[in-house]
């Protein structure tokens, strides 16, 4: 029974809970037993919330008892990234610094997951502060790959993909600054969706780099990403960088996949060297699904692409050294050192060395750097100008075409430890993500079978204009479809039992 | 401390030419904070206003508020700046432990107001003309509480406490253009500024701009070159400078002390200075050197401010009659001379005067009150003339009841006392003190009448003639009526009775 | 390339309040000096003449009217505070001034 409730897409369990064939907190108990005996070999978890799991599911129970009509993910598991800020469960960022801070105030994501009684089973393993492409950064300990659990599962959100992977949550959440909802989701064999920027609060939710990040749904199927897309989106005026209009009509469109007649455009600068054979191979074969499924292929240059790394290697480290500059041992969170003679400013550098991590200091002071007097104009004002020319390559490639695609990675998982302390090969498997967050448009990776030389998942990533999230599902979901008949079941069922 | 030997204001002056920047920060009186919905009010209890933003918890979001923006473009256009189409904030990142984000939500090369002036008049009548360099928005810090150490101050403290109630509230800050050509009246010109600049921004209701309270600060930036030069010499920047009267001391100080250095052939470090109400004098405080790197960048939570023109010009068209402006008519309009004007405008009696003629008195009466007996009283009290606990129109009902004869001046003066101490309105305290003037025809005619009795040889006299002899029959009957008569009537009164007339 | 110094490491490590033990500086510099001399590509765009774009979104005058929300409690605010003392944050001596 366990197994069956398991391996059913959150739709189902919805479909199931809604018709009084199964209850939530038969399938909370479900994904509990699960995580209980997988997660001591995966470690997507960093906290499980047993109690206020079950607390919520038997409330979704007592509602359909009552007649109560339930929203469409009402009582459905999901492992959250330990990124957003949770009333009575701890909010670490996989950092020490911020080892048992429990917030005082609910993200906005949260508030809205609870309004559609979502059940949270707990907060998932990341990179420390998100940054990172492996989980390898998280000061908890690395999560495993459950496709091969010596390598890694991506990164930052490698626990939400990993959770997925591992059949211990239909659906999870992640933040995207560089790709770090897609590359996981690629290396994983799942779902996962970057929103347009604006597209989802980020009240709540923990500073990396906040003219990149943006949290989004990660699941196993293009329809239940839509689903939870729709339930954490939306305008929220405590965040200024809220888009104020409908959300795009997402859920529609993944229930009505086609790429017949659409316009999809190859960028050039997405291939070449560093770009593994197998996934270079998955990508050619889909690009020619495309074609078969109806859609015209469009040749697309964009040069600055080429730049794009570069820049986000700039931004990002210059913003995070800002937004992590609070961490600073007064308020909250890690204190060392304080031995009643050292000063507060003492204090806080002793702290700031002891609870950050290696990758993490090593960004603060790139964007202390990037951003003092004499070094602005050529590192910060340069890479800002690459982004104005990314965007406008963007622009004008969707004159041309409805969507871009493009192997959301440039090789599949890593083994754990392969790139650790050579940052510069880490930061390439964000190569093919990172353009997207510095224009701020909406893109989505998804399954798109295994490299030969490896047996490991590759990913698909598509790319949509700002504001229309919903080509991503429309054509996600009519991609899945087609490799789903092509395989003759998902991929994710090629994956070892743990 | 080192102390230094001061050279004389007058040989400084012979040698040297000030040069000052002043920048001043205003608290506004918005309800909430800059960026977030924390009350403002003073006096809570601490970390009582607070939320996830103000304490900068991780997570959490700034959003601007309107009214932040609408006060702060409404300083810009009343000190005639231009109004920006587009700006932004920026983040002022340096670590400091009242500051919860450990970056100060600021403004840096594109401020909401720049490019203006403002017309300051000194206490002769002559206008001096302050450039106004910018303008801009940003958020005040927490406030700390140094433990351990001597009278609270922060050396020798064993450790702090913070309350962020404090942190968030808007402020404005402006700053000025290099003033020059002020020559030796520098340290008034920074005074009338501060004074000028606070009237303000009282008269735009956008702060009370107390100073006393810290919702105005300002930091008085000073240096000096050869007469003669043009080139700036090195600033020393005394901060939080927070009485009118410590703006023109900390000038005068700076003046001296760096015309001392530069007279001894030394140099002038470029340091912040801590200004000491006390003696006046200013002190050493942190070297600006090249570690100070504020890595400002714009801040990524927050959207470009783009104030519509047509805002703008609702706000202009909105604005209140200047200070000075309104000032000089009133000056007009009351017939006093620039001096008495400046000694009103020290007193800060200007609005009391205006709103007890408002409330009915003549301009002459509500002066007289408000500069004698009530500024009196306020020094006495050392409290400020808004603090008293009488109001213009009881002012002004005073003043209406010896327009009518009810009351004479020393009666009047005995009504203000009783209100003052809180015995109730002007009537109440007539009422409770029994301060009517006799006017009562009946009763006074009887008080006349037994002091015409009692005094045979007196009235004989005035009957006579000797009309300069009533004096004393007045005397009497001001006497028997313990002052409560009026005594020009109590005169007519016997001259009547006695058939004799005036002149 | 300008390369990035044990001594430049130090200084940021100062401004960003790190205190990097020996090795680490040492370690940092040079990778530091890897990814700047990577990322520096950026500066190829420097002469051109495009406005610099900080922010994803063409959103301007987002604004709260100046109303009231209610707070956090003083508990809630000082729930995760290392030390406290009278209703507010506890936290060393500190140095400097303003
Ligand atoms: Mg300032
Ligand atoms: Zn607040």
């Amino acid at each position: 029974m366990t197994d069956n409730i398991i391996k059913l897409t959150a739709a189902e369990i919805a479909g199931k809970i809604a018709a009084g064939e199964l209850t939530a907190v038969e399938v909370t108990e479900a994904h509990l037993a699960r995580i209980e005996a997988v997660d001591e070999k995966v470690h997507a978890f960093l906290h499980v919330d047993r109690e206020g799991a079950l607390a919520q599911a038997r409330a979704v129970d007592e509602k359909r008892a009552r007649g109560e009509k339930l929203g469409p993910l009402a009582g459905v598991p999901l492992a959250l990234k330990d990124i957003f800020t949770t009333v009575g469960m701890p909010t670490t960022v996989g950092s020490k610094i911020l080892e048992g801070w429990i917030p005082p105030y609910d993200a906005t994501l949260v508030k809205n997951l609870k309004a559609a009684d979502v059940v949270i089973l707990g907060k998932t393993n990341m990179d420390e502060f998100a940054m990172g492409s492996s989980t390898e950064n998280s000061a908890y300990g690395p999560t495993g790959n459950p496709w091969d659990l010596t390598r890694i599962p991506g990164g930052s959100g490698g626990g939400s993909s990993a959770a997925l992977a591992a059949y211990e949550a239909p659906l999870a959440i992640g933040t995207d600054t560089g790709g770090s909802i897609r590359q996981p989701a690629a290396v994983t064999g799942t779902v996962g969706v970057k929103p347009t920027y604006g597209g989802v609060s980020r009240f709540g939710m923990v500073a990396f780099s906040s003219s990149l990040d943006q949290g989004g749904p990660c699941a196993r199927t293009v329809l239940d990403a839509a689903l939870l897309h729709e339930a954490i989106a939306g305008h929220d005026p405590l965040d200024s960088t809220s888009i104020d209009a409908p959300v795009p009509p997402v859920v529609e469109a993944a229930r009505n996949g086609s790429v017949a007649g659409m316009r999809v455009g190859v960028v050039k600068q997405f291939r070449g060297e560093g770009y593994q054979a197998g996934v270079v191979q998955r990508f050619d074969e889909s690009v020619e699904l495309l074609k078969s499924l109806g859609a015209e292929i469009v040749e697309l240059d964009c040069p600055t692409f080429d730049l794009a790394l570069s820049a986000y290697y700039l931004i990002a480290p210059s913003e995070c050294s800002s937004n992590l500059a609070r961490f600073d041992a007064m308020r909250y969170g890690l204190r060392v050192g304080d031995d009643g003679t050292r000063s507060a400013e003492d204090v806080t550098a002793l702290t700031r060395e002891a609870g950050f991590g290696d990758e993490v200091k090593r960004r603060i002071i790139l964007g202390t750097y990037a951003l003092s007097s004499g070094y602005y104009d050529a590192y910060y004002g340069s890479a800002q100008k690459v982004r104005t020319l990314i965007t406008r390559e963007f622009e004008k490639a969707f004159e041309e075409v409805d969507v871009i695609v493009s192997p959301t990675t440039p090789t599949t998982a890593f083994p754990i430890g392969e790139r650790a302390d050579d940052p510069m090969a880490m930061y390439l498997a964000d190569l093919c993500t990172i353009p997207t967050n510095l224009a701020g448009n909406a893109a989505m990776s998804l399954p798109c079978g295994l490299a030969p030389e490896d047996g490991l998942p590759v990913g698909l990533q598509i790319i949509a204009p700002a504001m229309k999230d919903d080509r991503l599902y429309k054509v996600g979901a009519a991609v899945e479809a087609a490799f789903v008949e092509k395989w003759g079941h998902p991929l994710l069922e090629e994956a070892p039992s743990l | 401390m080192t102390v230094t030997e001061l050279l004389s204001y007058e040989a400084a002056l012979a040698a040297y030419d000030p040069v000052m920047g002043l920048e001043v920060h205003v608290e506004l009186g918005t309800k909430t904070k800059m960026f977030c919905g924390c009350s403002t009010e003073l006096g809570a209890e601490p970390n009582s206003q607070t939320c996830p933003t103000c304490l900068g918890l991780p997570g959490s979001l700034p959003v601007v508020n309107a009214i932040g923006v609408e006060s702060a473009i409404k300083i810009g256009l009343a000190l005639n700046c231009e109004i920006a189409e587009w700006c932004r904030f920026a983040r002022k990142n340096y670590f400091y432990p009242d500051m919860p984000k450990n970056f100060q939500t600021s403004q840096y090369d594109e401020p909401i107001a720049f490019n203006g002036y403002l017309d300051v008049q000194l206490e002769d009548g002559e206008v001096f003309r302050v450039e106004i360099e910018r303008a801009h928005m940003e958020e005040d810090t927490g406030k700390s509480t140094h433990i351990g150490g001597a009278t609270g101050r922060i050396h020798g403290a064993s450790h702090s406490l913070l309350d962020y109630n404090r942190a968030g509230i808007p402020l404005i800050e402006i700053v000025t253009k290099p003033i020059e050509g002020a020559g030796e009246r520098a340290p008034e010109v920074a005074k009338a500024y501060v004074a000028e600049l606070r009237e303000l921004i009282r008269a735009l209701g956008v702060s009370e701009a107390r100073m006393d309270k810290g919702q105005m600060r300002c930091d008085v930036n000073l240096s000096l070159r050869p007469n003669g030069t043009t080139t700036f010499g090195t600033r020393s920047e005394t901060k939080n400078v927070n009485s009118l009267r410590s703006v023109e001391r900390a000038a005068r100080f700076e003046i001296q002390r760096h015309a001392a250095v530069l007279t001894a052939g030394g140099t002038i470090v470029q340091e912040t200075r801590h200004f000491h109400e006390d003696d006046g004098s200013t002190t050493s405080g942190r070297i600006k050197d090249n570690a100070e790197d504020y890595r400002y960048f714009p801040e990524p939570d927050l959207v470009p401010v783009a104030p519509a023109r047509e805002w703008v010009e609702e706000l202009r068209k909105g604005l209140p009659e200047l200070p000075r402006v309104r000032r000089n008519r009133l000056r007009e309009e009351w017939g006093v001379s620039e001096v008495e004007m400046q000694a009103i405008l020290n007193a800060g009696a200007v609005d009391a005067i205006v709103a007890t003629t408002e409330a009915g008195a003549d301009a002459a009466s509500a002066r007289k009150w408000w500069m004698g007996e009530l500024a009196r009283n306020a020094n006495e009290q050392g409290v400020s003339l808004e603090e008293l606990s009488i109001t213009p129109s009881d002012v002004a009902r005073v003043s209406a009841l010896v327009a009518g004869g009810d009351l004479n001046d020393k009666l009047a003066r005995q009504v203000i006392e009783g209100v003052l101490a809180g015995e109730g309105t002007p009537d109440e305290v007539v009422e409770k003190r029994g301060l009517k003037v006799v006017s009562d025809d009946g009763a006074l005619g009887t008080a006349v009448d037994e002091a015409i009795a009692g005094n045979a040889a007196i009235a004989d006299k005035i009957r006579g003639g000797k009309v300069a002899a009533v004096g004393a029959l007045v005397g009497a009957v001001m006497k028997a009526t313990r002052g409560q008569a009026d005594a020009a009537k109590v005169k007519d009164l016997i001259l009547e009775k006695l058939g004799v007339s005036e002149g | 390339m300008p390369g990035i110094t044990r001594e430049e490491v130090a200084h940021l490590a100062r401004l960003a309040r790190l205190e990097l033990k020996g090795e680490e500086l040492d370690h940092f510099a040079g990778q530091l000096d890897d990814i700047i001399g990577a990322v520096a590509r950026v500066s190829e765009v420097a002469d051109q003449d495009v406005p610099p774009t900080s922010h994803p979104l063409p959103l301007t005058n987002v604004m709260r009217a100046d109303e009231v929300r209610p707070s956090l409690t003083p508990e809630q605010a000082l729930s995760g505070a290392p030390a406290q003392e009278q209703q507010r944050f506890k936290v060393p001596q500190i140095l400097g001034e303003d």
